[in-house]
């Protein structure tokens, strides 16, 4: 697909910009790990529960692990089972209890190699058991057309009202269900345990939530005849545990960005490019779909003039995915609708960014995100907008379409909402279908100048980021007019340089699979 | 058990609301407009948006939550004409089995009223949204007789087939236009004394069968009905098995 007659020279040139925008950063990212890597490598290797005060058993073996977790928490936690008879049971209710597992005599590592095994023998029976199952479920509910993925949100606080509410957008026609996190969890240096009925604008991400909604979904996909995928977000300082426990409940897609936390959520920026890394790593294996998210840089700087940052990021984001083993297939680059709808043809400036976007990663998955800043109080006018940016998406083959509610920055949605965002998509994309295989744009018309010059603007964008190094261009406020510097933000502390005898089986085992190394 | 509308959480009460008042975009208008929907009894409202229409109208789209609810279990007088529904081939076999002959529906939209919309849903061969008309019936003869027919004509045209049913369709309801002219229809037929010849059917989105019933017709069906459901409430009553 070439319709927009982009320069096959300029987005090679991009790529190239960005492989040399993340290499350094890749360099730092190697030699470093993370408390919250360390959590996530004893989850996979069995790690499970909480005690009394509802501390969960990988934060408190990590915890006790103070001064030495630059040698890998899975040494400790590997040569502790081998005192607890390989009884993983009885070791998290040890570590519940306030065992301390940097204490114990030490075997010898060939003896830790031979443990390690069978823990990871059995993390990879079930994560490609779920591989297994998503697939022989997405081929017997197969769609029957080539139209955006209708995606919905739920977010009542309550896991199992969002059940309630999950089940009847998957009736009304939704392909796609996320489960919107409470607020503020991402700055939670622990993913808290359980099912959960409080939260604050959505619901706590936990393992046994994810596993409810999971089991709630899979009903309904039987029912409806159609696979409902599941996202919630691998965001925020657990970023990378949550993704283990997305990739054990099967969780579809992720939302899970390379620079979000730091532009958006004052993550320290070492902390989230290193936590990233290993998250991709384990949404690869799982063969979930990341969802990258560009669409907030438009939320606050204005979409129209600084269009070109997000493509920039796109092409940061397909770098840093490529280095933790994404295809492109699961790489889901974001992008939103929020030129101002007063512009005189804003609408033919949207369809040129989301055409342009599908032509420069013809196999990724785009998610496309609907309209919010100009979303007033008119629910009528929001509406319009809403079929606006059905219309854009469905005629530029956008992959996963998050739906626009007309009550956007008002209230919650309503559950009716949602049923008449998907009518009005659902009328919007059969009704021109096959509109995009129809068009041809003027050669040098509005379309394809605005795209050129989109291009040309991310390529200046990517050499001077490139010149500065992104540390320094984060630091700077080249993205989303956000300053962060290097050391500052939540969770510096808990980076590490990596010992010489740094150990992490799962590291090794993902980068074998992946094929990384 | 008391319900209450479903917002995005159950029993929260919210409400959809939109109105035009006849006031200029001001402080003022949006005041009355909150105390004009708290005065319906609403707890507490938000005007999220205050168009103006022109000088002095301005449109309103409000968010309110009510504490009033209805027990469910109440509503008990509600009843429809044709509570199962037979499809096309089922009320054809239906027809040939019990009444053993076709059957003979006439349909008018009558009075003033020139809307042919809803009697064309019913009638015409082509049905409306994926559902065939009486036309299109083996076993039913149907008459469309169109719109604006007098009352008087439909029943001297009812008379002449021998028709077992007859379809008076009413679109508008303008000062319950409607229901004036159904009342003239029923004392049409009783004049003639042919009140027991005929099925006497009414149809049209602002009508059910209660509605229908206190009128002197025999059945009403209001938004959402199809050939088939009058198909299968002439069948079954001609064939002595109303269910």
């Amino acid at each position: 697909m070439n319709k927009l007659n982009l320069s096959k020279q300029k987005t090679k040139q991009a790529r190239k910009l960005a492989g040399a925008i993340t290499r350094p950063v890749q360099a730092y990212i190697d030699t470093h790990t993370t408390i919250s890597v360390e959590r996530t490598v004893l989850r996979v290797l069995g790690a499970n529960g909480m005690n009394k005060e509802g501390v969960p058993v990988p934060n408190l073996a990590v915890n006790c692990l103070e001064g030495k977790l630059a040698k890998g928490a899975a040494r400790y936690w590997v040569n502790a089972l081998l005192h607890y008879d390989g009884n993983l049971q009885k070791l998290n209710r040890a570590v519940a209890k306030g065992k301390d597992i940097s204490a114990l005599e030490m075997v010898s590592d060939v003896k830790l190699n031979k443990v390690v095994r069978p823990l990871l023998g059995t993390f990879n029976k079930q994560i490609t058991a779920n591989v297994k199952t998503r697939n022989m479920m997405l081929r017997r509910y197969r769609k029957k057309d080539d139209s955006p993925l209708l995606y919905l949100i739920v977010a009542t606080g309550n896991i199992y009202e969002d059940v309630k509410q999950a089940e009847a957008a998957a009736h009304q026609g939704a392909d796609i269900v996320a489960v919107i996190r409470t607020t503020a969890q991402s700055l939670l240096d622990y993913v808290p345990c359980g099912a959960t009925i409080h939260g604050f604008g959505g619901t706590y991400a936990t393992q046994e939530n994810f596993r409810i909604m999971r089991e709630a979904l899979d009903k309904v996909a039987h029912k409806e005849k159609r696979y409902i995928r599941l996202v919630n977000y691998a965001s925020g300082l657990c970023m990378p545990e949550i993704a283990a426990m997305g990739a054990l409940e099967r969780l579809d897609m992720m939302l899970n960005d390379s620079m979000y936390g730091v532009l958006f959520r004052d993550i320290n920026m070492y902390r989230t490019f290193v936590d990233q890394h290993f998250s991709r790593m384990l949404t690869a294996f799982a063969d979930i779909t990341i969802n990258t998210g560009e669409d907030n840089y438009l939320t606050t700087a204005d979409a129209y003039q600084n269009a070109h940052t997000v493509l920039a990021s796109q092409f940061i984001n397909e770098g840093f995915a490529g280095n933790a083993g994404l295809a492109p297939r699961l790489m889901g680059l974001g992008h939103a609708f929020e030129i101002d709808p007063s512009l005189k043809n804003s609408v033919l400036y949207e369809i040129a960014q989301a055409q342009m976007v599908r032509e420069i990663f013809p196999e990724a998955p785009i998610k496309y995100m609907p309209p919010t800043k100009f979303m007033t109080g008119d629910i009528f006018r929001g509406y319009v907008l809403n079929s606006m940016f059905n219309l854009v998406s469905g005629m530029t083959s956008q992959s996963i379409h998050l739906l626009g509610m007309l009550t956007e920055g008002i209230l919650n949605p309503f559950m009716q909402d949602r049923y008449l965002a998907v009518k009005n998509a659902q009328y919007i994309m059969n009704a021109t279908a096959d509109l995009g295989r129809e068009i041809q744009f003027a050669k040098h018309g509005i379309i394809a100048k605005r795209a050129d010059e989109v291009l040309n603007k991310t390529l200046t964008f990517l050499e001077r980021v490139n010149k500065l190094g992104l540390f320094k261009s984060i630091s700077k406020g080249l993205f989303a007019d956000v300053k962060r510097s290097p050391k500052g933000g939540k969770g510096y502390a808990g980076v590490l340089r990596k010992d010489s005898d740094y150990w992490n089986p799962v590291e090794d085992f993902l980068q074998k699979k992946l094929k990384l190394k | 058990m008391q319900i209450r509308p479903y917002g995005d959480t159950l029993d929260d009460g919210a409400v959809q609301l939109s109105f035009t008042l006849p006031m200029s975009n001001s402080e003022k208008s949006r005041e009355a407009a909150k105390r004009f929907v708290l005065k319906h009894g609403f707890k507490r409202c938000e005007i999220t948006s205050a168009e103006a229409l022109a000088d002095n109208f301005t449109m309103f789209v409000v968010y309110a939550w009510t504490k009033l609810g209805i027990d469910s279990s109440e509503v008990k007088d509600v009843v429809s004409a044709a509570p199962e529904i037979m499809n096309f081939d089922e009320v054809n076999l239906f027809i040939k089995e019990h009444v053993k002959r076709p059957i003979v529906i006439v349909g008018a939209c009558t009075g003033s009223d020139a809307h042919t919309v809803g009697i064309d849903a019913i009638m015409n061969m082509k049905g409306y949204n994926h559902h065939f008309g009486l036309e299109r019936y083996p076993m039913v003869r149907a008459y469309n007789l169109g719109a604006q027919v007098e009352n008087q004509h439909l029943i001297e045209y009812a008379i002449k087939v021998k028709a077992d049913a007859i379809l008076v369709s009413q679109i508008v309801n303008q000062k319950d236009m409607h229901l004036e002219n159904m009342k003239e229809f029923i004392s049409f037929v009783k004049d003639k004394k042919v009140r027991k010849q005929f099925l006497l059917i009414a149809g049209g989105p602002h009508l059910n069968h209660k509605m229908a019933k206190e009128a002197g017709f025999d059945a009403g069906f209001g938004r959402g009905s199809y050939a088939e459901h009058v198909a299968t409430f002439v069948a079954r009553k001609l064939a002595g098995k109303s269910k």
